[in-house]
């Protein structure tokens, strides 16, 4: 069978769609490949995230390199049956090291026509479609739209479409087990993980041992959905539909001990590695907003780490709690996305003032507005950096990668406290809910975070400064000798005490500017990825677009172009040498979910003409959509 | 330490910038004035503050304290209590700030019952923008924003946390000293939320807002004492009292037949008869005093209990554990 992508293999022609009558089990010819991207796709209810994170922690245990992209849509339950409704799980794993979760799927699993037709447009000619034939009925067709039948009007045919009765074949699988109806419908994504595990020569151990522990206190949907997924693996063997298996060997991969992790996870673990090396409390005020609540959900459980979850009237009372805690000294942290973050301005505007550790995380969603709260942007970089009335500067980092979610919120963390400010970490929905294999940290190589109160009167001033950071003093009440206030009025330089001098406010204003320009001094040099020394062309990037653009230069140098890439994690300060460095490039290109946002930045900084790349579709670049725009620019 | 301090250890070395003749003052005074009595160490208490004239307060104070953003202390002072329940930590809003656009943290940290100390100081007007008319301003209120008069019916601020089901609800007066710092004392030595409004006169803006609570001819006529157990009594020869009919209250003459066993006797303990006190409109008089308290635990106090259970629970949080303990794979 042919399989788009570029990979190498045999190929075998298209078959003819076959009946699906069970056979005898027989050996079958197995094609290697070097990389494959499912996607399953259904009903919000149907169990696609679930179906695709087994089929992700499969290919773990196979030993592939991998990147994962749940889709979901905002409307929990949205009709059933409906292009609304469509809920899909994107895996890519390969043999090759993988940055993102794959252009287009070769394999989609559809579970119903909304499910097909929400998906089929982003298949290239060639790619496998499992469809479950019995949802294919009027009532279903009209309610997607199509009106006439996919499976019949020859529309699919460049496609390898496999027809299955999956609720049939389920319901035989679970037939002893005497569940209902609505119980053995709810297996069905298990038989089509099974067929698609055997497939492509996944090892069920991690799925059967999940179900084992899922549901451990029901034995008879245990006993269920085993048997659904064995039957679909068994169903591949024995049908003749499907005339040959796949197999994708195992990647070669960075020693080490490896987790699958998503961004909000990543996040939430960076916090606690983080406050756990401070020796402080952390506390999170939030309010619960996609996509980012599921950072406050897994704080919310590690509560033994000395974690206060406190779940907010609203966003501002989120970040004023946050701000209030650190006042106290702990970790003030306080996590939502974009509607989230224009409500938080003032108050992040008082912490730049009273210069009080504080993190913000902002999950980027597609805007403006409500916009779509379930797909990735990053229009949110302006915002982050200039977003608060008067002068009111601060550290703003970008995760590049699900993993580096922890790494930044670590980071985040670790500059708060030292230059005793707020700190924004940029993620998306992307990063959010993206997964992928994480070579964990070895601990003892953490960057040490040092808090220490000041507790000695003798000489004590609020804003008398740290000589190399310019941080101030963080005290807490309870320490007796040093009572103060601090607020939002002017202070004055060293007392703090409210002042209305003009010389007194711009000195005030230049020192916290440069106190934050100067975290440059710590950055590491700018690393360039392709031709340190110059070359035609640089694309300058941060934040989830990490991976598809790093593929797409590795394609475009393949194909002997002379093209770098850089990729920026601290947004603010922006790292010394930058412009240094994008001056060795004739070209400089700048590529974002947005409208030009680090475009206008690096413009307005180095007076380079560099020009932007840039999407918002609440979708993330494709590799070939930038192998093209390069092309395009080197012309 | 504590048991030494008085007035002037907590007196800042800031000059006190409110208008000569503003209420604030005497609030000022009598905390200045009590703090010490309640044997707190000085750097125990935080005092956490809006925006607005009352906000001040903290520069005041030699104690702790953050002069916040517009209405959101008590967000603000609900993340230092919750992390910090060692500290005593009072809240100084006014009706602007607290319950106009701070009015959702307000209900909020009285329905969870953070232990904070609310002062309310209530002076119906906004002072610090200079005389427009506030949530608490009366219907037809002429200001420089309702020249034809306020058409807004406003809070009630009692109502508003009994409704919010604060666990300690109080009303003062700013110049009735003894009796403010009784209610501060109360407050102090509540347990959880407690919410505190001070009638408090802003002489430019709204001279007079309470002037038959504070005039000496008037107020024995105006004011109702509310003691706990004891029946409504007021009036300058103690002989008109309150008495129910049915959920109505009314007042009754002493003399005119009615006796002291007919009154409406005062229950702290009861929030129906909260409800009904402090909806008190003319002609009965206007209580001040406490309306109410209950001894629900407070926030702080149960999430700190559930970290610790979880510390018992899981044991305390080992890293490596967390990190390298779910499903992982190794790569050799």
């Amino acid at each position: 069978m042919a399989l788009p992508g570029g990979s190498a293999g045999q190929e075998e022609g298209a078959r003819p769609r076959a009946p699906e009558a069970p056979q005898q089990p027989q050996r079958k010819p197995v094609i290697q490949r070097s990389q494959v991207v499912v996607r399953f796709a259904g009903d919000s209810g149907d169990g696609m995230q679930l179906a695709g994170m087994q089929l992700t922690a499969e290919s773990a245990l196979a030993g592939n390199d991998l990147a994962t992209l749940p889709d979901f849509p905002a409307e929990i339950r949205a009709p059933a049956g409906t292009l609304a409704g469509v809920s899909g799980f994107q895996l890519n794993f390969s043999s090759n090291e993988v940055f993102t979760p794959g252009d287009e799927p070769n394999v989609l699993v559809a579970m119903n026509p909304a499910a097909l037709k929400a998906n089929i447009d982003d298949l290239s000619t060639g790619a496998i479609v499992i469809v479950d034939k019995e949802a294919f009925t009027e009532s279903n067709l009209k309610r997607a739209g199509y009106e006439s039948n996919p499976l019949t009007d020859h529309s699919l045919d460049r496609f390898q479409v496999f027809e299955v009765e999956v609720g049939r074949l389920t319901t035989l699988a679970l037939r002893e087990l005497g569940l209902g109806n609505r119980e053995v419908q709810r297996c069905r994504n298990m038989f089509v993980l099974g067929l698609v595990s055997w497939l492509y020569h996944r090892p069920l151990e991690p799925t059967l041992s999940w179900l084992n522990r899922r549901f451990e206190k029901s034995a008879e949907l245990r006993e269920a959905n085993l048997r659904a997924v064995r039957a679909g693996y068994n169903f591949g063997e024995a049908t003749e539909i499907f005339a040959s298996s796949y197999q994708v060997p195992p990647a070669r991969i960075e020693p080490g001990v490896y987790r699958n992790i998503t961004g909000n996870s990543a996040v939430a673990l960076g916090l606690v590695a983080a406050a756990v090396s401070a020796g402080r409390p952390l506390f999170l005020g939030s309010y619960p907003i996609t996509p980012a609540s599921d950072i406050l959900h897994d704080l919310a459980a590690y509560k033994n780490f000395g974690v206060y979850t406190f779940q907010a009237e609203d966003e501002i009372a989120g970040v004023n709690a946050a701000i209030g805690a650190a006042f106290g000294g702990a970790i003030g942290v306080t996590t939502t996305s974009g509607p989230g973050m224009d409500l938080k301005a003032e108050a992040v505007g008082l912490a730049v003032k009273v210069e009080l550790p504080l993190v913000i995380v902002d999950v980027q969603r597609a805007g403006p507005s409500t916009g779509m709260p379930t797909k990735p942007e990053q229009a949110d970089l302006l915002m982050a950096l200039y977003g608060r009335h008067g002068e009111a500067p601060l550290p703003v980092l970008a995760a590049a990668t699900p993993a580096d979610c922890f790494e930044c919120a670590y980071e985040a963390v670790r500059l708060a406290v030292k230059y005793m400010t707020p700190v924004i970490v940029l993620s998306d929905s992307n990063l959010a809910n993206g997964a992928e294999p994480w070579r964990l940290p070895e601990l003892e190589r953490l960057a040490p975070i040092k808090v220490e109160f000041r507790t000695d009167p003798e000489g004590y001033q609020p804003y008398l400064r740290d000589e190399q950071t310019l941080g101030r003093p963080w005290v807490i009440p309870g320490t007796p000798g040093l009572e103060h206030r601090i607020g939002g009025l002017s202070s004055e330089h060293l007392t703090g005490n409210v002042s209305y001098s003009p010389t007194n406010n711009e000195l005030m204003v230049r020192i916290r500017a440069r106190k934050i320009a100067g975290i440059a001094r710590e950055l590491a040099p700018t690393t360039v990825f392709g031709d340190p020394e110059g070359g035609d062309l640089v694309i300058l990037a941060w934040g989830s677009t990490f991976g598809a653009v790093r593929e797409a230069v590795k394609q475009a140098r393949a194909a002997g172009r002379k093209v770098s890439h850089v990729h920026l994690r601290y947004l603010n300060p922006l790292p010394a040498d930058l412009g240094a460095v994008l001056r060795r490039f004739a070209k400089v290109m700048v590529a974002e979910l947005n409208l030009g946002q680090l475009l206008k930045l690096v413009r307005a900084e180095y007076l380079i003409d560099a020009f932007g790349c840039n999407k918002v579709q609440g979708r993330p670049f494709k590799v070939s959509e930038l192998v093209a725009r390069i092309e395009r620019a080197l012309k | 330490m504590a048991g030494t301090l008085t007035r002037k250890d907590f007196v800042s070395n800031q000059e006190v910038r409110w208008c000569p003749g503003c209420g604030d003052y005497a609030i000022l005074a009598q905390v200045q004035k009590v703090l010490p009595e309640f044997g707190v160490a000085r750097e125990k208490v935080v005092f956490i503050s809006g925006i607005g004239c009352s906000s001040r307060f903290p520069y005041y104070m030699n104690t702790y304290g953050f002069h916040t953003i517009h209405g959101r202390a008590p967000a603000i002072a609900t993340g230092l209590k919750v992390t910090r329940p060692d500290l005593e930590v009072w809240v100084v809003t006014g009706d602007g700030d607290g319950l106009s656009i701070g009015g959702n943290h307000l209900v909020h940290a009285l329905r969870r019952n953070i232990g904070l100390k609310i002062l309310l100081f209530n002076n119906r007007i906004y002072g610090l923008t200079k005389g427009q008319y506030s949530p608490t301003s009366e219907v037809g209120k002429v200001t420089k924003s309702t020249p034809m008069g306020s058409v807004d019916f406003p809070f009630n601020p009692i109502a508003v946390a009994l409704g919010a089901h604060a666990s300690f609800v109080c009303r003062a007066v700013d110049v009735e000293q003894k009796h403010l710092g009784e209610m501060l004392r109360r407050a102090h030595e509540h347990r959880g939320g407690a919410f505190i409004e001070i009638f408090q006169n802003c002489n430019i803006f709204n001279d007079g807002a309470f002037h038959e609570l504070t005039d000496k001819p008037l107020k024995a006529d105006y004011q109702l004492i509310l003691e706990h157990g004891k029946p409504l009594i007021f009036g300058r020869n103690r002989d008109k009292g309150v008495r129910l009919n049915g959920h109505k209250p009314e007042i009754v003459t002493l003399a005119n037949g009615a006796s002291e066993k007919d009154l409406l006797v005062h229950d702290e303990t009861d929030p129906a008869l909260g409800f009904i006190l402090a909806n008190f409109a003319p002609p009965m008089p206007t209580p001040i005093g406490v309306f109410y308290v209950d001894s629900r635990p407070p926030f702080e106090a149960e999430m700190n209990r559930q970290l610790e259970r979880a510390k018992e629970q899981r044991g305390v949080g080992d890293l490596r554990k967390l990190l390298y303990g779910g499903d992982t794979w190794t790569v050799s």
